[in-house]
C-alpha cells in the first residue's frame, strides 16, 4: 500500500470511528461538548502514534503467543505517561476526562492497529498509519462533540452561538443523543459516499460514450443481425 | 365443465392418472376421458408432490383419490379442478386507511373533552401537531424517494396521539419538533409504517420530555375559555406531580384526600395532557375500536388490572405514603396509553398470550415508574421499555406449530 494511502484510509474510507465503529465507550463518553471530544481525540491520536512506533519496532522480538499482552504492556505504558503529562500541563480538561484518560488503554482503536498494521509494517509507514487514523478519530469524535454541544447546550467549544431565546435539546448532551448523532453522523457519510460513487459512475458513462463516438465517429454503432 | 370445453392442452398427461381405477371409472362424463383426466389430477399431482414418474405412479394417486370419489359422488368433475395460487387467501376489506381513520373517530371523544376543557390551545397543539407529523412523512418519503403515502392516516394517528399526551400549554416549536421526531425518529427511520419497534407519538414525547422538561411538565388549568390563546394561562401542577411532591418533600401523601373520582371520571377538571383528562371519553373510543376488532382487550385489561393490583398491594402496605388504586386508576395517561398506545398493532406481540404479558409488564412498570422513579408519569416510559421486549415475548408465548412438541419448536 502506498504511503499516501496508508495516511488517507483511517481519514475516510476506514474512518474508526464512523465506518470500523471501534472505540465506542470514549466516543459516546466524552463527546458531550467539542472541546472535551478534541481532547480525548488529540489524547488518543499519541498514544495511537507512539503505540504504532513501539510495536513496529519491538514485532520481531515479541513471541507470537503472548503478542496481545505485550502490546497491551505497550499500551498501558504509554496511556500512563500521556495521562501523566496531561495532569501536569492540562488539568483543567483532564480533570473533565477524568477515567476515560487511563480507559485509552482497553480502546481497540489502538490494539487493532498495533495487531492489525503496526506487528506486521516497517516502523515509518506504522507512524503513518498511526497519524492517519488518530486524525480520523479525532475528527469523528470532535464532529460528534460539536453537534451535540450545538443542539444540546447551543454553543461550539464553549462559544455560545445562540441567542437566549434558544432552548437547548438536552438529551443531546445525555447518552441516546450521542448514539442518535453517532448515527445521523455515519448515515450522513454514507449518504456523500453514495453521491459521490453516482457521480462517478455517471461520469464513467460519459466516457464510455465519448470513446465510443469516437472510435464510430459519431456514427450509431451497427446493431447486430438479430437484435433490430 | 370449463376446462373440458375449453380444451386446455396438458403438457404431458400424468401417468399416475391413467393408471388409477377411480379416474377410469369417472369417464362416465360426456367428455373424452384423458382430457377429464389430465385436466383434474395435473393441478393436484403436481403441486401434491415431486417424484420421479414411475415412483409416482401409486403414492401420489392416493392423496388424490379420496378427493374425487367424495366428488364424483354427487357432483360432476367440474369442482374437481384445484386451483393453485399462492397466499393470501382470504381478503378482507380492512385497509390501512380504514383501521387508521376509525382510530381518529375513536379519538374524537377525548380530544373534544380536550378542546372543551383547554380551548383554542389544545385546538393549537392539536392542528400543530398533527401538520408537523404529515408535513414530515411526506418530506422524508419523497426525499427517500418513495412511495408518499401520507393518505393512509397513519401520520394523522401518530400526530393527534402524540398531541393528546403534550401539555395544553406547549409552545409551538415543542408541537413541530414532536412531530418531525415522531415521524422521522420513531417512525422513517426504521423504515416506515410497520417497521417501527416502538411507538413513534411515544419516543418522541419521551424525547421532547427528556430535551425540555420545563416546557413538557407546565400544565394548564382546565376551563380557561377559549379567548386565552398563549401569554396568561394559569397553571398549575398534576395530581401524579403534586403526589411526587409531597411524597419528596413530606415524605407522606395528603393531595389524596382532596381528589374527586368524578374529576378523574369526566376530566373536565383535572389538569394533565390534553387527552388524557376524561376516562370516560378514552373509555368510549376504546369500546368503539374494540366493537370494530382494531384492539382486544387483553392489552388494555391486563395493564389497567396490573396497575390497580400493585397499587392496592402497596397501598394496603402503607396508606400514608402509597396512593391508592382508584388514584392511579384515574390520574395520568394510564388509560390512554393503555387503549391507544400500547395497542399499537406494530408494536405490540401478535398472540393474546403475548399482549396479555405486554400489558401486565406496562402496567407493573408504570406504577413502579410514578412511585419510584424520578417522573411523576410513567406510562410512556413503561410502554416504549416494553415495546423494546416485545421480541423477547414473542419468543415466549410462541405458539406450537401443529404436528410439532414444543422442545422442537423453542
Amino acid at each position: 500500500m502506498k504511503l499516501s494511502q496508508v495516511l488517507t484510509q483511517g481519514l475516510w474510507k476506514e474512518n474508526p470511528v464512523l465506518r470500523m465503529t471501534l472505540g465506542m465507550c470514549p466516543v459516546l463518553g466524552v463527546s458531550t461538548s467539542g472541546s472535551d471530544a478534541f481532547g480525548m481525540g488529540v489524547a488518543t491520536l499519541s498514544v495511537l502514534v507512539a503505540s504504532n512506533l513501539v510495536v513496529s519496532l519491538v514485532k520481531d522480538f515479541i513471541p507470537a503467543q503472548v503478542r496481545i499482552p505485550a502490546y497491551i504492556l505497550v499500551i498501558a505504558t504509554l496511556v500512563t505517561a500521556v495521562d501523566m503529562s496531561m495532569a501536569a500541563w492540562f488539568f483543567e480538561l483532564h480533570k473533565t476526562l477524568g477515567l476515560f484518560i487511563p480507559l485509552i488503554v482497553v480502546n481497540c482503536i489502538i490494539l487493532g492497529r498495533a495487531e492489525g498494521f503496526a506487528a506486521k509494517n516497517s516502523v515509518f509507514s506504522s507512524i503513518i498509519d498511526g497519524l492517519g487514523m488518530g486524525v480520523g478519530f479525532t475528527l469523528a469524535i470532535t464532529t460528534l462533540g460539536c453537534c451535540r454541544e450545538l443542539l444540546g447546550n447551543g454553543s461550539i467549544f464553549g462559544l455560545s452561538l445562540v441567542g437566549a431565546d434558544f432552548k437547548p435539546m438536552l438529551l443531546m448532551v445525555l447518552p441516546p443523543g450521542a448514539f442518535l448523532m453517532l448515527g445521523f453522523l455515519a448515515a450522513g457519510m454514507r449518504r456523500v459516499d453514495m453521491t459521490l460513487e453516482a457521480r462517478s459512475r455517471a461520469a464513467a458513462e460519459v466516457r464510455r460514450k465519448r470513446a465510443l463516438d469516437l472510435a464510430t465517429g459519431g456514427a450509431p454503432l451497427p446493431v447486430p443481425p438479430g437484435f433490430e | 365443465m370449463a376446462d373440458e370445453q375449453t380444451p386446455t392442452p396438458a403438457p404431458e398427461p400424468p401417468p399416475e392418472g391413467a393408471s388409477t381405477p377411480p379416474v377410469v371409472e369417472g369417464s362416465a362424463a360426456p367428455a373424452p376421458p384423458a382430457k377429464a383426466e389430465s385436466a383434474e389430477t395435473a393441478p393436484a399431482e403436481r403441486s401434491a408432490t415431486a417424484k420421479p414418474a414411475g415412483d409416482a405412479a401409486d403414492k401420489p394417486a392416493k392423496k388424490a383419490k379420496p378427493e374425487k370419489k367424495k366428488k364424483k359422488k354427487g357432483l360432476p368433475e367440474k369442482e374437481l379442478v384445484l386451483v393453485g395460487s399462492s397466499s393470501p387467501h382470504v381478503v378482507s376489506d380492512e385497509t390501512i386507511p380504514r383501521i387508521m381513520y376509525a382510530v381518529c373517530i375513536a379519538l374524537a371523544p377525548a380530544i373534544l373533552v380536550g378542546i372543551y376543557c383547554f380551548g383554542l390551545q389544545a385546538v393549537k397543539v392539536l392542528l400543530l401537531t398533527a401538520a408537523a407529523c404529515i408535513a414530515t412523512e411526506a418530506g422524508l418519503q419523497r426525499l427517500m424517494g418513495r412511495k408518499i403515502t401520507v393518505i393512509d392516516g397513519s401520520a394523522l394517528v401518530t400526530g393527534l396521539l402524540l398531541a393528546m399526551t403534550l401539555p395544553p400549554s406547549a409552545p409551538w416549536w415543542i408541537c413541530t419538533i414532536g412531530g418531525m421526531l415522531a415521524i422521522g425518529v420513531g417512525k422513517q427511520l426504521f423504515g416506515g409504517l410497520a417497521h417501527n419497534p416502538f411507538n413513534p407519538a411515544l419516543i418522541s414525547r419521551v424525547i421532547l420530555l427528556i430535551s425540555w422538561p420545563v416546557e413538557l411538565t407546565t400544565w394548564m388549568k382546565p376551563g380557561q375559555g377559549f379567548a386565552n390563546l398563549g401569554v396568561d394561562v394559569v397553571t398549575a401542577a398534576t395530581p401524579l406531580g403534586l403526589m411526587k411532591e409531597e411524597l419528596i418533600q413530606k415524605g407522606s401523601i395528603h393531595v389524596v384526600s382532596q381528589f374527586h373520582l368524578m374529576d378523574g371520571l369526566f376530566g373536565l377538571n383535572q389538569l394533565g395532557s390534553l387527552g388524557e383528562t376524561s376516562v370516560i371519553a378514552l373509555l368510549v373510543g376504546g369500546i368503539f375500536l374494540f366493537y370494530r376488532g382494531y384492539i382486544t382487550w387483553h392489552i388494555p385489561v391486563g395493564y389497567v388490572t396490573a396497575v390497580g393490583a400493585v397499587a392496592a398491594l402497596f397501598w394496603g402496605i402503607d396508606p400514608s405514603r402509597f396512593a391508592p388504586p382508584a388514584y392511579h386508576l384515574m390520574t395520568g395517561g394510564l388509560f390512554l396509553g393503555a387503549i391507544y398506545m400500547a395497542t399499537d398493532m406494530v408494536t405490540c406481540p401478535v398472540t393474546n398470550r403475548g399482549m396479555l404479558i405486554f400489558g401486565i409488564g406496562c402496567g407493573i412498570l408504570t406504577y413502579f415508574i410514578r412511585t419510584f422513579g424520578s417522573y411523576p408519569e410513567g406510562v410512556s416510559f413503561a410502554i416504549v421499555i416494553i415495546n423494546g421486549a416485545v421480541p423477547l415475548i414473542e419468543r415466549w408465548v410462541r405458539p406450537r406449530t401443529y404436528g410439532h412438541n414444543l422442545s422442537a419448536a423453542s
